[in-house]
């Protein structure tokens, strides 16, 4: 029984949508429901997800050239590797534009602590209970985050010289 | 001091002449190494290019010790005001290399981050355009950096891009040590 079709046994209301192709298992799932499945992911014994490969997140403002229009905008992504049984699982989340904010994984993988923290610099997505939610590549000053669809490719925020 | 200012100019052209040829031979230099350029600037500096044939061998890791800043590999945003303090930092007289496309111009940057040319934030004396440059291009701009220094010349003006034109460089927005120290200077 591979990972996904586990948690497809267990969680079977809170999932929105899955898909596997050769191996590479995702799994879409109502952000209520994240950190009950990430729980499970990482302590039950023959899921034993001890490596969060990585944390990013999407934005579909814009999405195939403004063709799709999907609802709603943001998506966070979580690459999970389990060491003792070789397997990954791919887990994604649907943000609301409105509210932009998802539970952290902070205290189950301590590297969801800076992953974090780029996603909320850089998507403006909030994590609810992280520690230390603050901006880890711009700096301080910067207003707005960058990897927005809708932030200008060519808007500039110097710390000194002429605005350019 | 009568006989060095104003007796002859004779003696005080061939004092500047002789100054210019001690300092081109002993560049103290100070690499502000961010990016990819500072593999090139190693190589450069290593055996094969021999750097230390021009008088430029001994990198320092003090601003204050050093007379030319050699700025490697792209500057952000975030980095400029620590390259502006570092510069503010040298003592007089003092020269910049842009080292790589990314420090003329930005390069192929274009976004958020990246700052479109260091030259906005501080006067540069010589431009080492390439993408990272060749050492042959890196001793080239070295050469012609010799004969700046030998000139006495100094780069004194900022690129404004809002003007397109040159400015001078103590008139970028922010603090500047530089401008501190002449203000004082002024007042006593």
């Amino acid at each position: 029984m591979t990972p996904l079709q586990r948690v497809q046994e267990k969680f079977q209301s809170q999932i929105v949508e899955t898909h596997a192709f050769r191996g590479d298992e995702t799994v879409v799932v109502r952000p209520g429901a994240l950190r009950e499945i990430a729980k499970f992911l990482k302590e039950d014994p023959q899921m034993d997800f001890n490596y969060l490969m990585d944390l990013t997140a999407v934005d579909y403002l814009f999405f195939a050239g403004g063709r799709i229009q999907k609802e709603p905008r943001f998506e966070v992504v979580y690459h999970f590797y389990s060491l003792t049984h070789n397997h990954r699982l791919r887990v994604k989340v649907p943000v609301d534009e409105k509210d932009p904010q998802v539970d952290t994984l902070t205290d189950l993988w301590a590297s969801a602590n800076w992953y974090e923290r780029e996603v909320w610099d850089m998507y403006g997505i909030r994590f609810k209970g992280h520690p230390n939610l603050k901006r880890i590549l711009m700096y301080e000053e910067f207003k707005g985050h960058a990897l927005r669809k809708d932030y200008p490719f060519n808007k500039r925020q110097p710390l000194i010289g002429p605005v350019y | 001091m009568s006989f060095l200012s104003s007796a002859s100019n004779f003696f005080t052209s061939k004092l500047d002449d002789a100054l210019g040829w001690a300092r081109k031979y002993s560049i103290f230099q100070y690499p502000f190494v961010t990016a990819c350029c500072g593999m090139e600037y190693m190589s450069t500096a290593a055996g094969h290019y021999d750097v230390d044939r021009f008088g430029a061998g001994f990198p320092r890791f003090s601003p204050r010790q050093s007379d030319v800043l050699f700025v490697v590999g792209t500057i952000n945003h975030k980095m400029a005001p620590v390259l502006r303090t570092v510069y503010d930092q040298m003592c007089e007289p003092k020269w910049v290399v842009a080292f790589g496309v990314c420090t003329c111009t930005g390069g192929f940057y274009d976004n958020y981050a990246t700052v479109m040319g260091i030259d906005t934030i501080i006067p540069v004396d010589i431009y080492i355009p390439g993408c990272p440059p060749r050492p042959e291009n890196v001793l080239d701009g070295l050469m012609k950096l010799q004969d700046k220094i030998q000139k006495g010349e100094q780069s004194r003006t900022l690129y404004d891009p809002r003007t397109k034109t040159g400015r001078p460089a103590h008139l970028l927005e922010g603090y500047s040590i530089q401008q501190h120290i002449r203000e004082r200077e002024a007042l006593s």
